[in-house]
């Protein structure tokens, strides 16, 4: 059968690639230029290899303020995951029970997520003001950043909720496991793969948003925010350093989630289901 | 059965029907309550407010509630708004059509052309990746590849194709488009392959049976079954650019507007009711936009 491939699939096999280059040509392009020698500029050539760039980032902070926005955008990024995390499964239960009004809340849900986000910024910073309320990336940050992050976490509990076999819960029922019982000891672990894949959600659209922290921010900058700062008065490849690090921090995240998915799915293909063993 | 007949347990029987029903909207709400606490203060509200504030006046210094609608009227009659949102349109249109396309043949090739399940979860997650990862970081990418001493120019030069750097390649739209749509592919592959495999395979073999060529499947069977998924594609793309205002800055210089960016330079001015007159205007735009493509959809069945 392999051998045998219509013509279209090479065609389309190296569309596919040339649309993978396009994809990541350019972020390998600036992890390559990161490694520039210290008289190296922005493009090729380069001019020796080093890891200079690198070790500014670490010495001096003469280009701002690189770690405290890193740590920032880090606990920030752990303050929405969890928040999405829990908030997203507490609505995926709640839309099983087609309350009144369900209708009109997803339609919320759909618009938080296509609203440009330059509204929620300027919204949530014109509020603060009147308020008389300091913004800070704890307060008016986290907010705006849920109004990103929770839809995608609706959407995931939604599909998996669609798809979810209620017998397993009648079943919990039928042998007198309590409403929350069979939440904790058979829904959420039958959903757990997915909370991780709204974990991974959580996390890095939190850690890379920008548009809706801009204005929303405060005095302290999240990391995305430090390196748009770096955009207009940074002109050294120390920027291309910061660029590759952020993204192998992203890569390593990414990597672990799919990785836990991936042992959660062998386990329990491995021990598979225990019917008919008994509780001896 | 004992255990069965006290009072409460045949009352509960009795107001089962009833008390489940409303339980069932109470139970609802509780938990959906922290998502409408979030969507109220930090989505509604802020709508609310930018609403409220486009009415308002501004000095250069501050800004004063009152009911005017001198901001309106600034900018219905300025003929810089309609080159803006002219221009907004334009950008949004021609990433429509790469990211469209793209987006299709790529879902087309992982759903169709691959067969083995392990390679199509490892290439579709290939393909979704750098979702994950920040955007601005892969805007800045682009400078090594698109300036007057980049890859592309000196690669032109050296194959004798071109004889002096092109200046257009970055800060111009041609960059702004780009970048568009090496950001916002994903958006259309993910939902279209996905819709992509619920496809039945079997109305495919029998569009083959019944002697239709690869070409007439595509346009006749798997374009019209695709369509829930390139319209929940195009909602995304479509809004991601109509509100951005950070790729148009960095990427075309600061040369080119779109409607975002017009928001944002009220913003650095203190402008606020202006910028929120715009802002009304925008999100209006955008629903306008969505309504008439979730005219063609049903998002809560895709799900």
């Amino acid at each position: 059968m392999d051998g045998r491939r219509p013509r279209s699939f090479y065609v389309l096999a190296a569309f596919f690639t040339l649309f993978l280059i396009f994809l990541y040509g350019p972020t390998i392009t600036i992890a390559i230029l990161s490694f520039q020698g210290p008289q190296g500029g922005l493009t090729f050539p380069m001019r020796g290899t080093s890891l200079h760039w690198f070790r500014e980032l670490f010495e001096q902070q003469q280009v701002g303020d690189i770690w405290g926005s890193f740590s920032r955008s880090l606990v920030l990024g752990l303050m929405v995951m969890v928040t999405t995390i829990v908030v997203s499964v507490m609505g995926g239960l709640a839309f099983r029970k087609r309350f009144v009004g369900s209708g009109l809340l997803f339609y919320l849900i759909i618009t938080s997520l296509v609203i440009p986000s330059i509204l929620i910024s300027l919204g949530v910073g014109l509020i603060f003001n009147q308020l008389g309320l300091r913004i800070h990336w704890a307060s008016s940050g986290f907010g705006s950043q849920l109004t990103w992050t929770l839809p995608f976490g609706l959407l995931i509990m939604f599909a998996v909720f669609n798809r979810f076999d209620r017998s397993y819960e009648e079943a919990a029922r039928d042998q007198g496991a309590s409403a929350w019982q069979t939440i904790r000891h058979v829904v959420l672990p039958i959903i757990a793969p997915s909370l991780i894949g709204v974990a991974l959600f959580g996390f890095t659209l939190s850690y890379d948003e920008f548009a809706r922290t801009l204005l929303t921010a405060g005095s302290y900058n999240t990391l995305p925010l430090e390196i748009y700062g770096m955009t207009t008065n940074v002109t050294t490849p120390v920027i291309f350093a910061l660029g590759t690090l952020t993204t192998i921090f992203s890569f390593i995240v990414i990597g672990v989630s799919l990785l836990t998915v991936w042992a959660m799915g062998r386990r329990r293909a491995r021990q598979g289901s225990d019917a008919g063993k008994g509780m001896v | 059965m004992a255990v069965l007949d006290t009072p409460a347990a045949r009352d509960a029987a009795k107001q089962a029907p009833r008390g489940l029903a409303l339980s069932r909207h109470v139970v609802g709400w509780l938990l959906a309550s922290p998502l409408a606490l979030v969507l109220a203060l930090f989505l509604i509200l802020p709508i609310i407010m930018i609403v409220i504030v486009s009415f308002w006046g501004a000095t250069e210094f501050s800004i004063y509630p009152a009911f005017q609608f001198d901001n309106y009227e600034f900018l219905f009659g300025s003929p810089v708004t309609y080159s803006v949102f002219l221009n907004t349109f334009k950008y949004a249109a021609i990433t429509w059509v790469f990211t469209l396309v793209i987006g299709f043949t790529v879902a087309y090739f992982l759903a169709f052309h691959v067969h083995s399940l392990t390679w199509q979860v490892a290439l579709f997650l290939l393909c979704t990746i750098p979702f994950w990862t920040s955007n601005i970081i892969r805007m800045i990418s682009w400078i090594p590849f698109l300036g007057r001493n980049g890859i592309a120019n000196s690669t032109l030069i050296s194959w004798g194709v071109i004889d002096e750097p092109l200046d257009w390649l970055l800060f111009s739209d041609f960059s702004v488009i780009l970048t568009f749509v090496h950001l916002y592919t994903l958006f259309m592959v993910v939902p279209i392959f996905n819709t992509m495999m619920r496809i039945d395979k079997s109305l495919i073999e029998a569009a083959y049976d019944n002697g239709a060529s690869g070409f007439q499947t595509l346009v006749h069977v798997i374009i019209p079954l695709t369509k829930p998924g390139i319209m929940i594609g195009s909602i995304f793309v479509v809004t991601l650019v109509m509100g951005d205002f950070i790729t148009v800055r960095f990427m075309s210089g600061s040369q080119s507007a779109n409607v975002g960016r017009l928001i944002s330079n009220d913003i650095a001015l203190l402008q606020y009711p202006s910028a929120a007159a715009t802002a009304v205007v925008l999100l209006a735009t955008v629903l306008i936009v969505i309504g008439i493509l979730l005219r063609f959809v049903d998002i809560r069945k895709e799900l």
